[in-house]
């Protein structure tokens, strides 16, 4: 009997050990571009051993079963008349309750620290009302955070297209410029159909719907050129509904900005 | 309570074609009528098949360069509706439940025999019609989810001819879902128990409250978004102050039961077959009878989880993203209990027992995933990519398909008197297992690193690993080849089965193979232990 356990574990120790070195090793997701990705990439190394532990595991018991108490040629009859165990349906009961709980508490921690749970507001120059519903994807802005250079644009999205309007510089562009490590805030409408914006290195993603405004607020931590993606069905160009996000160093972005800006306005 | 035989009835049946036309008759025989469901549900798998096989060469290179883009959303769109409407549900509930649960209850036949044939009789008519809809203007082209604004300004006809084909699905499931409940309820014999059923007349029961209870919405949204098509008007439809949102709820409240709709009877399903290859009794019955009723309740209330990019309050994301994790925990406990059920027996390793152990690696695999995506902060950067696609396909294709091929090669004896080729089974589950692994596990990297779904191009850094999917995907359509051609020789020259070839306990088993018209000879036998196995025959009630 200890003979058994020490085999299992063995195995347990063998199985948790492999997870974990996979987990800390294989790197399955995208460059680190905004606040938001770190925050992402530490849940899902939690989530991706936690799953690998199960997986291996699991797998493990099902093919040791079937070779282990695979029926011999000279064998007859039936295998043992055990119909259950109380106490261990029990464990594996209240042990994945445990764990599922424990994975829903921290990923609440996760959305939190995203942003996710703050009160919703929007400091936009060009928004209606207060009365307006507004919708809002993560990282949202709270009322003291609103820093004055917090940058506001309006996002568009057309089939098959997204357009970028920069109330303060009254103008509009194909690609988004944003300066790297200010926080950006946009309001999002769509003209036609559902659309998506999806910026893979920022592990963000809302979707832009028509007559429903939605928000998106994020921060670029790094210098670069990265895609923005729609990611909703929105016809048959959907698969080259592209755009690009440059996040560039403040005076870099300040000069494209000026050179950009229509000076009249009449407001 | 047996049905009493009417003799006006019997009259009717002695008029219906004998031998093989009867399976092209309106037949009351819920054998029949399985085997309908099954070969109707087969031959739209094969359409449906070649249709995943269009979309995986379209995506063998980065460009959009096999077929029309507009070509493409119809593929995708008429992909995903056959498999889910045409193939899955009535295989995994008309076919199975039919042939068996008049069987598990002591029947001689389901509660509602015409309702029954009706049923099934409006599913070749939608489904071609739905095919069909190709050729009048194109095919619906706004996805199996047919959200709307793109529903309602993409081509009509095509859009509403597939919900006029999806409404008459929906009608054949409600009458399916009835009939199941009210058999399983009112027919079983005196004597029989709720708590001595096999347990696929749990897993039936719990399958047909979800479809009983949600398919009605689903029926009444589309019949909103078909008049928002038609007759302009504004449910749906943000021109006229419509809400696009609204429609998301509605639908999904249909279509995440839908999963488990197809998912459940599957559950069934493997719970019938491990016991009997593994010579053991079902680990832990009423545990696992809870736990079906758990995921219908927690199945109802985990909808929005489809919707955590749509614009959803904070607090309903986190309800969602609780309520879905917890459907783990009553999934894990069916899942321990397999293993368990494993545990200890004397396994033949044979097709039927490969296919359902293949059906517990890839379901956890897709289990596990699946918690993951239930994480809002996870689900925000995935959401509508390929990562969902792996997802997903790891349920119903690697869970409920592979319990379908499970369930054949067990009940085939059953049904034709005679064995399939057991060298056969096990080529086609190797290349099924080989191909669909490789043809789904790298879409969730892909999906991770920045490739949406539902698209006909995409950045040539993906190419390769798309490439090695399109080639498991070939392998899965090589893998349909064995399994054809073991059928159809089987069925004329297989080896003779005998009544009973695995020795199995489930009463289906207990009557000659194949069965007799109204399945016993005599009363049906009373079955109070179907997983006595390592009992002597005394033990046994």
């Amino acid at each position: 009997m200890l003979n058994k356990n020490f085999y299992l574990i063995l195995i347990t120790s063998l199985v948790f050990a492999i997870s974990f070195w996979i987990g800390f090793n294989v790197n399955l997701l995208p460059a680190e571009a905004s606040i938001n990705a770190p925050i992402y990439d530490e849940l899902f190394k939690i989530l991706f051993i936690i799953g690998l532990i199960i997986f291996i595991g699991m797998t493990i018991a099902v093919i040791y079963s079937l070779f282990k108490f695979r029926k011999r040629n000279d064998q007859i009859g039936d295998g043992i008349a055990l119909e259950g165990n109380l106490s261990l349906e029990i464990v594996w009961t209240i042990i994945p309750s445990i764990i599922v709980l424990l994975i829903g508490l921290y990923s609440y921690n996760i959305y939190d620290r995203m942003g996710g749970m703050k009160e919703l507001n929007h400091n936009h120059e060009m928004m209606s009302s207060n009365s307006e519903k507004i919708w809002a994807g993560i990282s949202q802005t709270s009322d003291n955070e609103i820093a004055i250079n917090n940058l506001s644009i309006e996002v568009s999205a057309m089939q098959f297209a997204f357009l970028f309007n920069y109330p303060k510089g009254n103008f509009i562009s194909g690609e988004l410029h944003v300066p790297v490590d200010q926080k950006v805030s946009m309001k999002m409408e769509s003209k036609d159909v559902i659309h998506a914006f999806w910026v893979p290195e920022f592990r963000i993603k809302q979707d832009i719907i028509p007559g429903q405004p939605t928000i998106l607020n994020f921060t670029p931590t790094k210098v670069g050129k990265y895609p923005i993606i729609c990611a909703e069905l929105c016809g048959p160009y959907h698969g080259g509904m592209r755009a690009s996000i440059i996040v560039e160093e403040e005076s870099d972005y300040n000069e494209w900005f000026n050179k950009n800006k229509k000076p009249e306005v009449n407001l | 309570m047996t049905i009493s035989i009417d003799p006006q009835k019997t009259n009717n049946e002695s008029l219906q074609p004998k031998g093989w036309l009867r399976y092209f008759s309106f037949s009351l025989d819920h054998k029949v009528i399985g085997i309908q469901y099954l070969v109707c549900g087969f031959l739209f798998y094969l359409i449906g098949g070649t249709l995943a096989s269009a979309i995986r060469i379209e995506l063998a290179s980065p460009m959009s360069d096999f077929m029309p883009r507009d070509v493409y959303n119809q593929v995708l769109t008429l992909h995903g509706t056959i498999m889910i409407f045409l193939w899955i549900v009535p295989v995994v509930n008309g076919a199975f439940g039919n042939y068996l649960i008049p069987f598990y209850v002591g029947a001689r036949d389901m509660a509602f025999p015409r309702l029954n044939a009706v049923a099934f009789w409006l599913i070749p008519p939608s489904g071609l019609m739905l095919v069909a809809s190709y050729f009048v203007e194109g095919a619906a082209q706004a996805g199996w989810t047919a959200y709307p604004p793109l529903s309602i300004t993409t081509p009509q006809s095509g859009q509403i001819i597939w919900i006029l084909s999806v409404l008459l699905l929906g009608g054949s499931s409600i009458f399916g879902g009835i009939n199941f409940i009210a058999t399983i309820i009112k027919l079983r014999r005196p004597g029989l128990k709720l708590m001595q059923l096999p347990m696929y007349c749990w897993a039936m029961l719990g399958t047909s409250l979800l479809v009983v209870l949600s398919t009605p919405v689903l029926a009444g949204t589309l019949i909103l978004l078909s008049f928002d098509i038609i007759a302009n008007t504004g449910f749906f439809n943000p021109v006229l102050g419509g809400n696009v949102v609204v429609y998301q709820h509605l639908f999904w409240f249909y279509s995440h039961p839908a999963v488990y709709i197809m998912v459940l009877p599957a559950f069934g399903l493997v719970s019938e077959i491990l016991p009997v290859h593994a010579r053991k009794p079902l680990f832990g019955y009423t545990t696992m009878v809870f736990s079906i009723m758990g995921i219908v309740v927690l199945g109802l209330v985990v909808w929005a989880h489809h919707m955590f990019t749509s614009g959803t309050p904070p607090w309903m994301r986190l309800f969602f993203t609780i309520a879905t994790a917890f459907i783990a925990v009553p999934t894990g406990i069916k899942f321990f209990n397999w293993v368990a059920t494993l545990w200890g027996g004397k396994i033949s390793i044979n097709s039927a027992m490969l296919f359902s152990c293949g059906f517990i690696i890839n379901f956890v695999f897709g289990g596990i995933t699946g918690v993951a995506l239930a994480q809002v902060p996870f689900d925000i950067h995935v959401h509508d990519t390929y990562f969902v696609v792996a997802h997903f396909h790891y349920i119903v294709y690697g869970g409920t398909v592979f319990i379908i091929f499970s369930s054949i090669y067990h009940w085939f004896p059953k049904v034709t008197g005679k064995m399939l080729n057991e060298k056969l089974g096990i080529l086609h589950f190797i290349i099924t297992f080989i191909g669909f692994n490789l043809c789904f596990a790298p879409q969730h990297w892909l999906g991770l690193n920045g490739m949406p779904r539902r698209v006909a191009e995409y950045d040539p850094q993906f190419q390769f690993v798309n490439q090695i999917s399109s080639l498991g995907a070939l392998l899965m359509a090589i893998s349909t080849i064995p399994f054809l051609i073991n059928v159809l020789l089987s069925v004329r020259n297989g080896k003779d089965s005998g009544d009973n070839p695995w020795n199995a306990l489930t009463p289906e088993w207990l009557t000659s193979s194949p069965p007799p018209v109204e399945n016993w000879e005599g009363e049906a036998p009373l079955v109070e232990e179907p997983y006595g196995y390592g009992k002597e025959i005394s033990e046994r009630k």
